[in-house]
């Protein structure tokens, strides 16, 4: 069961905001989804290997070759403020 | 001597070092050489974590990875793969950090260190790969500051996390540590720790079976050391006054040297792990017999290796091996010139005269030195002279010979002090007679007469020895 205040401090480690009259109503849509693949609880997967990935492939490489980065100005293109090439950003603590 | 540990001190290292030998980054075709770039010119949507993008493994990485873990005596796992360590900083632009989580691709190794009370094993918990965030500059200060400045040319750079046992007992002890941690880096050569932000520490310490206290992100061996002597002293204090100590993150301030509370909501994180779909698992056990081949030879063998071949004392051995450029540049020296003479020459002189100017051996020439020691050994020029030789083709360059000559340090011929001998005595009857007669006084008086007319190019003792042979064999009067 996932209550209201764990959909607050996902939410808060998200930093996205949400408010009381929301949490309530996330915490009961989340469990909604939870029940339906809790279903999978009844599958028996006793000598079943847990999957780490869904293809199954190994060992996909690339060689260690510099190829050329994006410039500046396209790096930056889509941010709200900037300052010298950086992106800047709200004080941070 | 056994090292009794008084203050029952515990530390225990996690330390992140960067792969910066590779020509590219983690997941990405990114360049690695980005020091002296411009912010945000070394990055591409895989480490700008642009949706869409999809990361591809370095596969020089992970040989670095294989190379660094067997080298730290650490066992390889048979199958691994990457995790998302979830969490939201603007270091990291995915709002994640791709890194290994289960199954560290090393663990359960040791590193042997001189310790408080000779060698001492130090365990290697786990070694992992992962990727570094970018950098932040807070502008002004971190209570007053107006905004973070943000520089994505790090982010993605392959990072490995070494963790150890809190196995060494004192501050010396986890600097002893990392230097040999470094040392062993840098024979790998995967790592070139001269480079800025190539290693950063986090330390964790207790005392007298406390709670741990985590010292984060110290970025050089004397922080750690430092921080680590701040911190027992603040825990004993703490205790010594009825606290107990509890669970904390700390950060270091280097420039005060004190350690501070992060006082942080975030202290309890909640990482929610999970493996990251767009890797797929590496299978890379079956390499280690490969990769163990590419081995160098490490510091400890090395120094081992010096003694019996060389002949020389263990404490050279050491002062020689513990920096592959300055092993390299003995190995060529003594090729040139006794061996012997050139490990006192290079450990005990030179490597000085290199930490006092906090420079690297790259600055002197193989060359250079072995004709140094050839002046000396061949007694063309005092020991004294060789080593202001040194010093002055560090601080102003120069060859010996030019050095030689400019400062006219050639011992002048011992005919030619011969001579000065026969006509100082000459010359001053009067003050050989009140030498003989009793005056030890004249005997000095006469050296200074001898020295005088070889310009300073003998050495007092040897005159004075020439001059009270010279006497003896006077006809008595």
């Amino acid at each position: 069961m996932i209550t209201k205040e764990e959909v607050e401090h996902v939410g808060w480690l998200a930093r996205i905001e949400i408010h009381e009259s929301e949490a309530q109503d996330y915490a009961e849509k989340l469990n909604a989804v939870l029940d339906y693949f809790g279903q999978l609880d009844e599958v028996d997967t006793e000598n079943v290997p847990p999957t780490y990935h869904v293809a199954d492939i190994v060992n996909v490489f690339r060689e260690d070759v510099v190829r050329p980065s994006m410039p500046q100005e396209e790096v930056l293109a889509n941010t709200g403020k900037k300052q010298e090439g950086n992106f800047l950003a709200p004080r941070i603590m | 001597m056994v090292y009794e540990n008084p203050d029952g001190v515990k530390i225990g290292l996690e330390i992140h070092v960067q792969l910066n030998k590779l020509n590219t980054k983690l997941f990405c075709g990114c360049s690695t050489d980005y020091h002296n770039a411009e912010p945000n010119t070394h990055v591409c949507p895989v480490c700008l974590g642009l949706p869409g993008s999809l990361p591809v493994l370095n596969k020089r990485a992970v040989e670095f990875a294989m190379k660094v873990g067997l080298a730290l005596n650490c066992n390889i796992v048979e199958q691994t793969q990457f995790h998302r360590k979830n969490y939201y900083y603007p270091d990291l632009p995915k709002g994640f950090q791709t890194t290994q989580y289960d199954y560290p691709i090393a663990s359960r190794g040791k590193v042997v260190i001189d310790g408080e009370d000779g060698e001492r094993i130090i365990r290697i918990t786990r070694a992992h790969m992962e990727e570094d965030p970018g950098k932040l500059l807070h502008m002004g200060s971190i209570e007053k500051s107006k905004g973070t400045l943000i520089n994505y040319n790090r982010s993605g750079m392959a990072l490995i996390e070494i963790v150890t046992e809190p196995d060494m007992r004192s501050p010396k002890e986890a600097r002893r540590f990392l230097d040999k941690l470094r040392s062993i880096l840098e024979y790998l050569d995967v790592f070139n720790g001269d480079l800025e932000g190539a290693m950063r520490v986090d330390a964790n310490i207790s005392v007298m079976g406390g709670d741990r206290v985590e010292v984060k992100n110290i970025s050089s061996h004397k922080g750690v050391e430092k921080a680590a002597l701040y911190e027992i002293m603040r825990q004993k204090n703490f205790v010594r006054r009825g606290g107990k100590v509890v669970l904390e993150t700390r950060h270091f301030d280097e420039q005060r040297g004190v350690t501070l509370s992060m006082r942080s909501k975030e202290e309890e994180h909640d990482y929610r792990y999970f493996p990251e779909p767009d890797l797929v698992p590496m299978r890379v056990a079956d390499r280690v017999p490969e990769v163990i081949k590419t081995l160098p030879e490490l510091p400890d063998a090395k120094r081992e290796r010096f003694t019996s071949q060389y002949g020389m004392a263990d404490m050279h051995a050491k002062a020689l091996t513990s920096d592959i450029k300055v092993a390299n540049f003995y190995e060529h020296v003594a090729l040139k010139v006794d061996p012997g003479a050139a490990a006192v020459w290079i450990a005990d002189v030179l490597k000085g005269e290199l930490n006092y100017r906090d420079i690297s051996v790259d600055a002197f020439k193989v060359e250079d030195m072995a004709e140094i020691i050839e002046l000396v050994t061949g007694n063309k020029i005092t020991e004294r002279s060789g080593v202001e030789i040194i010093r002055t083709i560090l601080d102003n360059g120069g060859t010996p010979a030019a050095v030689v000559k400019e400062k006219g340090l050639i011992k002048v011929e011992d005919d030619i002090v011969t001579k000065a001998v026969t006509e100082a005595l000459a010359e001053n009857p009067e003050a050989l007679q009140d030498y003989l007669g009793g005056k030890e006084k004249s005997l000095n008086f006469l050296v200074g007469q001898v020295m005088k007319k070889t310009a300073g190019r003998s050495d007092a003792r040897t005159t004075r020895e020439m001059l009270l042979e010279r006497i003896s064999e006077l006809p008595p009067k």
